[in-house]
């Protein structure tokens, strides 16, 4: 019978797709925009920020780097606190992405300083040689703000011409860092974990020179970047002759300084590395 | 018949070659991104960066050589199916200027950054709204004829591309609301965690609608007419066929696992993504069973070896899918290299094998000739098959061991590998893709030059053979 009924027979098959697309696909919208699960601190883009989202999204990032930590420990401790509903309600549309070519960037808001970013965006492989990530240079270009107003209006974002007229002068690239910063920041997730790290703070390598090769690949892996080969200081401060007890050394290294950009290590590293590196900085001074 | 009961073939030869020809563009591409992951120096800013061409090869792939090929396949299906001529030749001969138009407009576009971000419908609206003009008058036309046929019947075939023309126009037109900014830029209408839902109930149906729903039409039409023997059940078509497209509405979510779009929406998705292994492998069953006595045509009969390799390999993504489906193993592959050669077992082998059947049976038929070599349609088929496995099994082991890399503690409960550590290890694996893209594509050469050898010298084939 349906065999021979072409209309009924499309009109049937629409009906069959909409069920479950009634179900899974409409029905959640109503979960989705549960007030309860608004968080106060989320705040819509900037002007500047929107504008790097923009050029995110022009460049394709989205096919490389995913913006969702998942409940997992293997996320949680990469990348930092799992994310929220409530995180994304502006984000129109959504870059969870997905494939992880690089890493996750939900949370990279406040994991590096901005000096970091341009250098990085510009030159990837000079601060991580062995990265894929292509070199963006080109955007330090002029930034095109002529439809940044209608863009803020037609995604009821708050802004004043203030916010348009101190976008003169921007780079592209200006505006993405200032996204890069922003992204996973609202919440104030970097102070929660920073308050867990401390254990007992003794130095378990002192005088220890077998350790010294283990730091020393360590730190030029994950902080020469930013302090220079030779501990020199560049976007960071010199460590060559850093006169902090090893034990201060350590919580710096293991929880971070994020208002100044040092990154914590604490979660990426686990105490024996920081305390390899730390051994080795220390021993490098005493030299 | 053919010819002289009035079939309009032309333009089925026209997607045809159209299609073969984004094939062709989408191959290259991915070659091309698949050596910039393992160089990076091969990037060319602005234009031509990993970021701004993956976007373009995913959709020459699916869009060009998938849709385009399919739409030369239900013209020509649709007619002998309802003996009737199509209803208007000319709305397809400007549908076909229109897709090839599309298609280059959408490459262009998409080079210079004008891009939605959500995966299959990156298009901006200037450019989707062309698509939806295109789906709307395929799809007039093809319902058309079915409505004015001269069989009653309706074959398992003409279901499918039916659910295929309404399925991807509920699909298309949901995901791609937005608010135009400018002719080059908009936004989605949806926000955050419900742009993601949207977008993947979006996203793994375009997977049933594009690139399940159309082979499996042409897998019921052509697996018997190269045979010569009907097709073991069509009970089970039936049944496979309507559960199949009550089931995938519901697994969209199942590509969001552990993000935070709702917990019961991922439970479901996982719940009838294992389910939908019964209709996928009611296929599987159907095609294996009409088979029965015929297996020597394995060796004897080309078309029929691509076609069996073709729905075994979707037999396995149907199970490696719904594994994948499972939160516990997403949470393991999920965002790695397994996923891609998931991808591209169900791209390269399922599909793009149904279609090479499928040309190499119409396409000496449509110009009058028997096949140039034969020899050369089995090197094609080995060359792709065994580019297709370096691919794909490559990228498992890759997307295991970098996963088994990337969940690794110390004893201390924290990890034991950066996030580049885990990276560096993959190189070697993404040589071995290239290097598998690379025979690829050789297949493909093959195919074309087979292809314009038979067009051009052929020998003439005996009238009866003809459609
Ligand atoms: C070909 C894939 C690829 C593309 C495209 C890509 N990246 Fe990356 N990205 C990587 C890889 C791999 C890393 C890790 C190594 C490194 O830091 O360079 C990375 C690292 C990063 C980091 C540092 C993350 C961290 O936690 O250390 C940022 C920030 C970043 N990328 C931003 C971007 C932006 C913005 C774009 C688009 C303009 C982009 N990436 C495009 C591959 C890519
Ligand atoms: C992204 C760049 C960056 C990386 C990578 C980095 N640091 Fe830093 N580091 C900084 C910055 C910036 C400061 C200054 C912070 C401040 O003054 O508040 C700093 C400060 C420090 C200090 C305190 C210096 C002082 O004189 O008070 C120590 C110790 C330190 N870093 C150690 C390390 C170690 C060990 C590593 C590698 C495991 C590392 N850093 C990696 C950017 C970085
Ligand atoms: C042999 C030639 C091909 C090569 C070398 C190739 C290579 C690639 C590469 C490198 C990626 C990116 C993977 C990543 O994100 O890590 C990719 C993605 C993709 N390709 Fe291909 N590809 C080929 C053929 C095709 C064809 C013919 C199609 C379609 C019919 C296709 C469809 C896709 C899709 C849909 C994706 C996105 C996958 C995802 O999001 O996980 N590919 N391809
Ligand atoms: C029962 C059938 C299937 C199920 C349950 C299934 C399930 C899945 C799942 C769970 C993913 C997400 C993997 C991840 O990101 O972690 C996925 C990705 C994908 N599958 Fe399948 N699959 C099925 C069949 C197919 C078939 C036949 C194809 C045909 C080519 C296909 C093509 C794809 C593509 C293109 C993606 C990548 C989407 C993206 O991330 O961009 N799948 N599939």
């Amino acid at each position: 019978m349906l065999e021979k009924k072409p209309i009924i027979f499309l009109l049937l098959a629409t009906a069959t797709i909409l069920i479950g697309t009634m179900i899974t696909m409409v029905a959640p919208f109503k979960w989705i925009n549960d007030p309860k699960l608004k968080i106060a601190e989320v705040k819509p883009y900037t002007p500047l920020q929107l504008e790097g989202r923009d050029i995110y999204i022009r460049e394709g990032c989205n096919n490389c780097h995913t913006q969702t930590v998942r409940p997992l420990l293997a996320d949680v401790e990469r990348y930092g606190d799992y994310s929220k509903v409530g995180e994304f309600v502006y984000d129109q549309p959504f870059l969870w992405g997905s494939r992880r070519t690089g890493p996750d960037l939900a949370r990279i808001g406040g994991k590096y300083p901005d000096a970091w970013h341009y250098k990085h965006m510009a030159d990837p492989q000079s601060m991580v040689p062995r990265s894929n990530m292509p070199k963006y240079a080109f955007l330090q270009r002029p930034l095109d703000t002529a439809l940044t107003s209608r863009k803020m209006k037609a995604l009821h974002f708050p802004y004043t011409p203030a916010d348009i007229e101190a976008l003169k002068g921007k780079t592209e690239l200006d505006a993405m860092v200032a996204y890069m910063q922003k992204l996973g920041s609202d919440i104030p997730w970097r102070k929660a974990a920073q308050a867990a790290v401390i254990g007992e703070l003794k130095n378990p390598y002192q005088e220890d020179k077998t350790v010294l090769a283990e730091g020393k690949a360590i730190y030029d892996k994950e902080c020469a970047q930013c302090h220079g080969k030779e501990l020199q200081g560049e976007i960071g401060p010199s460590l060559a002759d850093i006169d902090k007890p090893d034990a201060e050394v350590f919580r710096i290294t293991y929880g971070g300084l994020p208002a100044g950009g040092m990154p914590a290590f604490g979660d990426a590293l686990g105490k024996d590395k920081v305390w390899k590196v730390v051994n080795y900085i220390k021993y490098h001074q005493r030299r | 018949m053919g010819q002289q009961e009035g079939y309009a073939d032309d333009v089925v030869k026209g997607f045809i070659i159209w299609s073969i020809v984004w094939g062709l563009v989408a191959v290259l591409l991915g070659v091309l991104i698949s050596l910039q992951l393992a160089w990076p120096q091969l990037n060319f800013p602005p234009y031509f960066t990993y970021g701004r061409l993956r976007p373009i090869h995913t959709n020459a792939g699916i869009f060009g050589w998938g849709i385009g090929s399919f739409m030369a396949f239900f013209f020509y299906i649709t007619q002998r199916l309802t003996r009737t001529r199509l209803w208007s030749p000319k709305l397809a001969r400007f549908q076909l200027c229109l897709f090839n138009v599309v298609i280059a407009l959408a490459a262009i576009t998409l080079a210079m950054g004008m891009n939605r971000s959500k995966e299959y419908a990156e298009l901006e609206w200037p450019v989707a709204l062309l698509v939806v003009v295109l789906w709307v008058i395929f799809s007039v036309n093809i319902i058309m004829t079915i409505v004015k046929r001269r069989e009653e019947q309706m074959y398992i075939s003409l279901w499918y591309i039916m659910a295929a023309l309404v399925g991807v126009a509920v699909l298309y037109l949901v995901n791609n609301v937005g608010i135009p900014i400018s002719l080059t830029k908009s936004y989605s209408a949806y926000a955050g965690a419900n742009d993601a839902n949207v977008q993947w109930w979006y996203g793994h149906n375009a997977v049933a609608m594009v690139l399940t729903a159309p082979p499996l039409a042409l897998f019921y039409y052509f697996l018997p007419k190269s045979t010569g023997v009907p097709i073991y059940s069509h009970r089970m078509g039936v049944i496979a066929f309507w559960s199949l497209i009550f089931m995938y509405l519901w697994t969209g979510a199942h590509h969001l696992l552990w993000t935070p779009v709702p917990d019961w929406v991922q439970t479901l998705a996982m719940a009838f993504s294992i389910m939908l292994i019964a209709p996928s492998w009611g296929a599987v069953f159907n095609g294996y069973f009409s088979m029965n006595g015929q297996w020597h045509q394995m060796r004897d009969n080309y078309l029929v070896k691509f076609l069996i390799f073709g729905i075994t390999f979707y037999g396995l993504q149907t199970l490696q899918g719904p594994s994948q489906a499972v939160r516990t193993f997403s949470g393991f592959i999920h965002y790695t290299d397994w996923v891609p050669g998931h991808v591209h077992m169900g791209t390269l082998g399922w599909v793009s094998l149904v279609l090479f059947a499928s040309i190499y049976y119409i396409f000496p038929r449509l110009y009058g000739r028997e096949i140039y070599s034969v020899g050369m349609v089995n090197l094609h088929f080995w060359l792709a098959v065994i580019g297709q496995l370096i691919f794909s099994i490559s990228m498992w082991i890759a997307g295991v061991q970098q996963a088994a890399m990337l969940h690794a503690t110390n004893p201390d409960g924290s990890l034991h590998y950066s996030f580049m550590e885990t990276m560096i290890e993959l190189y070697p694996y993404w040589h071995a893709r290239a290097f598998g893209g690379v025979i690829y594509f050789a297949s493909l050469l093959v195919f074309i030059y087979n292809l314009i050898k038979t067009a051009t010298s052929g020998k003439p084939a005996p009238v009866a053979a003809r459609p």
